[in-house]
């Protein structure tokens, strides 16, 4: 039975009834929309002649929230500190020059068409609100190989430091697991738990699950093989027959903590499918940026936010040219960082103050390497994915763009935060790549070195326009502020990821910005 | 020494309820930090900076060189404990001696000449150990 058009139809007069929470509501009772908070964007429509509205930042959440409010009808101005619209989604080429908080300048060599994303570089498949815009603006998207099981993962703590496929260990993991289970039920450990039928039921798939033989056991063979892949794989003619691999000493499978990275893939937010733009992240910003570059002012440093009864006042410096301007207007959407904003001179709400002050950020470095040939490829048989370490670097990850080519390749050659994270950020560019050399050798020993040609890193505790990559919310602060950080304040809110549940996320800088708007309108119509 | 004696409740932070974007899960095993420049080289340099002077951008990230509020030990002792602003909270990576050893090390170099060493006891005390 055809019921789309039917639901769809029913849908559109709930939304328009009882407004997007009601629509979401309802489109979860009706088994859809699950996965987002995102009921389709906004539609605002009917602004007071003449109002406008000041937004500061030209990240997502800023030119989202200036594209809405045009539609709906008001004046619209953005002012960007940086000479760049986009914010934290930004991609560095080859040709572009960056400086960071201190001085140090890296000029960026990569070939062209290779990036490096410092900041977001990974969409899951629902983030509605993301995707419904890529969309809309044009911005083309292609698979990020999330889960690569052929990748490695090496730690000091297991294998002799020595690196292992993701495959091999997981799977010993999974058949040991099935194999103690079976016995604990076989022991009559479970009796009390389960009926014997369910116990029998569970013996089935422990065994199917875990590739466990006939008498329950758990190792080398060529059932276990087709798990953890083979010492000799299945061929052709003469030789075809399969030689099975050795399963590794459960003590070490256990030493590697292997179950954390198989963990980190069943994180929601890490579950295939995932995207990325076609040619790099910063491709949103500029999608973005196309639909409201006449309203961005860049190069203004914020250093005042007033308001009064009549209006919001927001002071700024043109960092090319010195000159000192006080722009006007009925609103403002503020979606400056925390930390950058705390410093800002304001006349908010001590509350609002107290919040803004309350969050601090967390530090991340990423490192992007250009080698002279994609030896992961042909030498490892590595298409995409990441290999992790217990190092600072965090892990290696594999391009998902220009498979099979001879030319070269942009690894991101690290990924590291907390301690990591500082470590790698204290040091000059040139101490960061000789550092990501030496700890990303672990997976590709010699060629790794040999095949470098250039890098770049982005530590983000010294970025300039951001002081910290994302904010760092707690239990405690969730209770105490956040509440307050989002709520209208008279004719200043504040929105980006930190005005969300979707912290360090594209989509909660978009979600807080339809949700600030959109209360932000109700309250100007009521004005 | 004068440290303030007033008790400061350590927030140690939470693994975050929501999942942001992260490397993998893994753990990072590195040796730990001992001496107060090795603490300050491997942490504090990464926003403070090599030469300790901070820097300038949309906002400041404050000097620790020649800086008088260095003067008062609970001070520079409470910014690691507590944090502020952007600055977190350093206690999930930092240990009360690796504190007090830092805090000595920033107030007897960059131009500032604040002898009198701050021990793990103070920090402790501090954190109302």
């Amino acid at each position: 039975m055809q019921t789309g058009t039917t639901r769809r139809q029913l849908l559109t007069a709930i939304g328009m009834m009882g407004g997007t929470a009601a629509l979401y509501q309802a489109m979860t009772t009706m088994g859809h929309a699950s996965e987002t908070q995102f009921a389709g964007p906004p539609n605002l429509s009917g602004a007071r002649p003449g109002a406008s509205v000041l937004v500061l930042g030209a990240g997502l959440a800023g030119m989202l929230a200036a594209y809405e409010l045009t539609k709906a009808g008001y004046k619209v101005k953005v002012l960007e500190y940086q000479n760049r619209a986009g914010g934290r989604n930004w991609s560095l080429y080859g040709g572009d020059t960056y400086t960071e908080l201190g001085g140090a300048t890296q000029k960026v060599g990569f070939a062209d068409g290779h990036y490096l994303n410092p900041g977001p570089w990974r969409i899951p498949y629902h983030h509605r609100t993301l995707l419904h815009y890529c969309k809309a603006f044009g911005v083309a998207l292609e698979p990020f190989i999330q889960f690569n099981h052929n990748a490695f993962v090496q730690t000091s703590e297991a294998f002799g430091g020595k690196p292992v496929r993701f495959r091999e260990a997981a799977a010993d993991f999974e058949g040991n697991v099935a194999e103690l289970l079976g016995k604990a039920i076989n022991q009559k450990a479970l009796d009390a738990e389960l009926t014997t039928e369910d116990r029998s039921k569970l013996m089935e798939a422990l065994r199917g699950w875990g590739m466990l033989d006939k008498d329950m056991k758990y190792k080398s063979g060529l059932l276990s093989s087709e798990h953890r892949g083979f010492e000799r794989p299945p061929g052709g003619g003469v030789n075809g027959a399969p030689i099975p691999s050795t399963v590794f000493d459960f003590k070490e499978v256990l030493n590697s903590q292997i179950w954390k990275n198989m963990a980190f893939f069943m994180n929601h937010e890490f579950q295939t499918t995932m995207f990325q733009p076609v040619g790099g992240m910063g491709m949103i910003g500029k999608g973005f940026a196309k639909q409201v570059a006449s309203l961005i002012t860049q190069n203004a440093k914020v250093t005042r936010i007033m308001q009064d009864k009549a209006g919001v006042t927001v002071t700024y410096n043109d960092t090319a040219t010195g000159t000192v301007t006080e722009a006007k207007a009925d609103y403002c959407v503020c979606t400056i960082p925390l930390g950058v904003l705390n410093q800002i001179p304001n006349n908010l709400r001590a509350e609002k103050k107290s919040a803004i002050a309350a969050v601090p950020y967390s530090n991340s470095v990423k490192i992007g390497l250009q080698m002279g040939r994609r030896f992961w490829e042909e030498d490892d048989y590595i298409y995409g994915g990441h290999s992790f370490t217990s190092q600072d670097i965090s892990l290696v990850s594999y391009p998902n763009y220009k498979y099979f080519t001879d030319g070269p390749g942009v690894l991101l050659g690290a990924f590291a935060s907390g301690s990591g994270a500082y470590r790698l950020a204290g040091m000059t560019p040139e101490q960061r790549i000789e550092a990501a050399l030496a700890q990303g050798s672990v997976f590709h020993p010699g060629v790794y070195r040999k095949e470098y040609q250039n890098g770049v890193s982005v530590a983000w505790s010294r970025v300039p326009w951001t002081m910290g990559c994302c904010a760092r919310w707690n239990e405690d602060t969730r209770k105490e502020h956040y509440q307050e950080l989002v709520a209208l304040d008279d004719r200043v809110v504040l929105a980006g990821e930190h005005a969300s549940y979707v912290g360090c996320w594209m989509e909660g800088a978009l979600l807080s910005s339809l949700d600030a708007i959109t209360r932000l309108h109700k309250r100007a119509l009521a004005a | 020494m004068k440290i303030a004696s007033m008790a400061l409740i350590a927030v140690l932070a939470a693994a975050p309820a929501w999942a942001q974007d992260t490397a993998g899960n893994g753990t990072v095993k590195a040796p730990a930090p001992v001496t107060g420049q090795q603490v300050y080289q491997q942490v504090c340099q990464a926003c403070h900076m090599a030469d300790a002077k901070g820097g300038i951008g949309a906002g400041q990230i404050p000097a620790l060189a020649k800086n008088a509020k260095l003067e008062e030990p609970s001070y520079p002792v409470s910014m690691i404990l507590q944090g502020r602003g952007a600055m977190p909270s350093l206690t999930d990576i930092l240990k009360p001696a690796q504190i007090a050893a830092v805090v000595t090390y920033i107030r007897t170099n960059f131009g500032n000449h604040y002898k009198s060493p701050v021990k793990e006891a103070d920090v402790k005390a501090m954190m109302g150990q």
